[in-house]
């Protein structure tokens, strides 16, 4: 039972998703609409559990002074410390420019900056990742490398100045040679996304069920 | 001389009442005759009631000689929808001199008030007369129900002057086929059933070969290496949800992949960034050490959530693996722009990286970064790798067997091309119109 009811609730559900995809009658869309419409409210409680098993992670670590506790308070205090200044202002929470309460500042001053600062270490990890990988140490690595300078150099202005062939060779390995790599990769991937469906659909793929899987 | 101060009073009102009334026989004698008075009554108050309307002009008028307005309004129910689209063709005004535009209003059939009519489409006048109705989703369509439509010429000062209202002869109507996917449920329904054949020669016992992929054949080594280390082994399902495909393969490698580490007595690391993925998550890595015979050695704080932010997630990664030094990190699922940010991070801590996507655009940032990539397709099929069940090698083979239909028609498309090019003929566009599926309407 613990088994079989899930896999005949995502069997019919997988079917009637499949088969309504080439129905647009009104019902059709009501139901996909429904089930658009029930995925958030699921979520919305799968965060309770979240927020729970991050407060117990880390409230064990401080319990048991485990190695680097410490940085378990500055997860679990603005974890809780954030809802706790939205519900002082909880116009704040809208946005807008014209509320400025704690948790507004804390966001803005705080998490903001942390993110853009996450962000912009991408650039130099860019830098660090062609480092190594355009390092011509066999015949296709240096195809690759010569591939990459013209592209780069095509996409910038002095590329443009050094001869107009450069833009254009750029613009060519781009449509072609990359282009059709990258739909061939895309054709396998839509082919394996149907077998997957497929098979958690009809039942041969069970991981997905945890315990009651087995 | 005696002043009667009630006798002047009344003498007034005896001299005021005669002229009153050559007053009102003065009124009474215009009004059959002039008729043009009348009308500039009407016609204010007629302005003064569309006035009220939403939405419309500055300054609104019935129709006016002064500017042509537009003929005949033709509706039609939209085919392959669902009964809330109609496609509304009307003929435009035979002089279009001084017209900028055409509001079309729409409202219920059989309503009577002014205020009924909403404005649903603004058509510029060097634009076709024709649109299809139900698009804005403060208007909508609802089928089963007749409309009536008039529609308004606009001048360059932004007056309207409103032609004759048209009801619509049918109502909208959902269908019950799509009748521009009939080639893609042809297709649809071709791969399935070379799916479900191999699943059935797979059930019969059939032998099949899987070609050897690194990046699998690579997980038991580096499970064994983190083993010898002493280390544990971070695995990272993805920063989308559960209605992603690629989570979904994820979570069943995640199942496989735990069992051995469950066998080898390893710790293992699961942070998600979805609440949805780390409850399924917890299950099959829970499933897993139950099933590898060591149900105690099971941690739950192994697998746990950590944030919803994309960066707030990727600072946490980085710093279990800057901290804990996980001997052997799995990326596996779909990644954004985090995933060079992650894979850089470990491969700077010294960790053996085993990553898989379908997401094309961060493959090159793994290639580069990671020890083995699985590209695409792999990252689906390292299930049935992992696995050796014969259904799930079937469903590898029933893919395969798809791919090298396609790769067929392509090489088809190809030698039509170069038939093209030789003989001038036209038999590749003949092709393309068979296999091409719309996508957008």
């Amino acid at each position: 039972m613990k088994r079989t009811v899930p896999l005949m609730i995502v069997m019919v559900g997988g079917i009637l998703m499949m088969v309504q995809y080439f129905i647009p009658h009104q019902y059709s869309q009501v139901i996909f609409n429904n089930y658009l419409e029930w995925a958030p409210i699921v979520g919305a409680f799968a965060l309770i559990l979240g927020v729970g098993s991050l407060t117990r992670l880390h409230s064990h670590k401080i319990r048991r002074k485990a190695q680097n506790w410490q940085y378990s308070w500055a997860v679990l205090i603005p974890l809780f410390g954030m809802p706790f200044f939205a519900l002082i202002v909880p116009q704040s929470l809208g946005g807008g420019s014209d509320v400025h309460g704690v948790h507004d500042f804390l966001f803005m001053h705080i998490q903001v900056p942390i993110q853009s600062t996450m962000f912009s270490l991408l650039a130099f990890y860019i830098a660090s990742a062609a480092f190594r990988a355009f390092r011509a140490k066999s015949a296709l690595a240096t195809i690759l490398l010569l591939a990459a300078v013209i592209v780069m150099l095509g996409q910038v202005p002095i590329g443009d100045v050094l001869g107009k062939w450069l833009p254009n060779t750029g613009l060519w390995i781009l449509r072609y040679p990359n282009l059709a790599a990258k739909r061939a990769i895309m054709l396998g991937v839509g082919f394996g996304m149907l077998a997957t469906n497929l098979k958690i659909i009809f039942g041969v793929e069970r991981n997905w069920l945890g315990g009651a899987g087995k | 001389m005696r002043i009667n101060w009630i006798g002047i009073p009344a003498a007034l009102i005896f001299l005021m009442i005669p002229s009153l009334s050559v007053a009102q026989d003065s009124v009474e004698n215009l009004t059959p005759t002039d008729t043009s008075v009348s009308e500039m009554v009407t016609e204010d108050a007629a302005a003064e009631e569309i006035e009220a309307q939403p939405a419309a002009g500055e300054l609104l008028l019935e129709a006016d000689p002064g500017l042509d307005t537009s003929g005949m309004i033709t509706v039609q129910d939209k085919p392959n929808d669902a009964g809330d689209q109609l496609v509304v063709t009307f003929e435009p005004a035979v002089n279009p001199e001084g017209i900028q535009c055409y509001n079309v209003y729409r409202r219920i059939a059989g309503e009577e008030s002014e205020d009924a009519w909403n404005r649903v489409k603004v058509i510029p006048a060097d634009e076709p007369p024709e649109f299809i109705d139900g698009y804005d989703p403060e208007y909508p369509i609802k089928p089963g129900i007749f409309y009536e439509y008039r529609i308004a010429s606009v001048s360059l000062e932004n007056v309207e002057y409103f032609g004759s209202v048209y009801g619509a002869e049918i109502a909208a109507k959902g269908e019950l086929f799509h009748t521009n996917k009939v080639r893609l449920l042809i297709a649809g329904g071709l791969f399935i059933t070379l799916i479900f054949y191999y699943f059935w020669k797979a059930q019969r016992g059939t032998k099949m070969y899987l070609r050897p992929i690194a990046g699998i054949e690579a997980i038991d080594e580096a499970i064994g290496r983190a083993t010898e280390m002493g280390k544990p082994i971070l695995y990272v399902p993805g920063i989308s949800t559960i209605s992603d495909v690629a989570t979904i393969a994820s979570l069943t490698i995640l199942g496989r992949v735990a069992k051995r580490i469950a066998e080898y007595q390893t710790r293992i690391i699961v942070p998600n960034m979805d609440p949805i993925v780390y409850t399924v998550a917890e299950e099959a890595v829970k499933q897993a050490y139950l099933e590898a015979g060591r149900p105690d050695s099971y941690d739950p704080d192994s697998v746990f959530f950590l944030t919803q932010s994309q960066f707030a997630y990727v600072a946490g990664v980085n710093g279990i693996m800057m901290r804990d030094r996980p001997a052997t990190n799995f990326y596996l699922g779909m990644f954004y722009a985090e995933s060079l940010i992650l894979a850089e991070t470990g491969s700077l801590s010294g960790a053996i990286q085993i990553a898989g996507t379908d997401a094309v655009t961060q493959l090159p940032f793994f290639i580069t970064t990671c020890d083995y990539t699985l590209i695409g397709e792999e990252l689906y099929a390292a299930s049935a790798y992992l696995g050796h069940e014969p259904k799930q090698i079937g469903a590898v083979k029933g893919q395969d067997a798809c791919k090298a239909i396609v790769m067929s028609l392509i090489t088809l498309a190809l030698v039509l091309g170069i038939l093209d090019l030789v003989a001038n003929t036209h038999t590749l566009d003949w092709f393309r119109n068979l296999v091409t599926v719309s996508i957008v309407e």
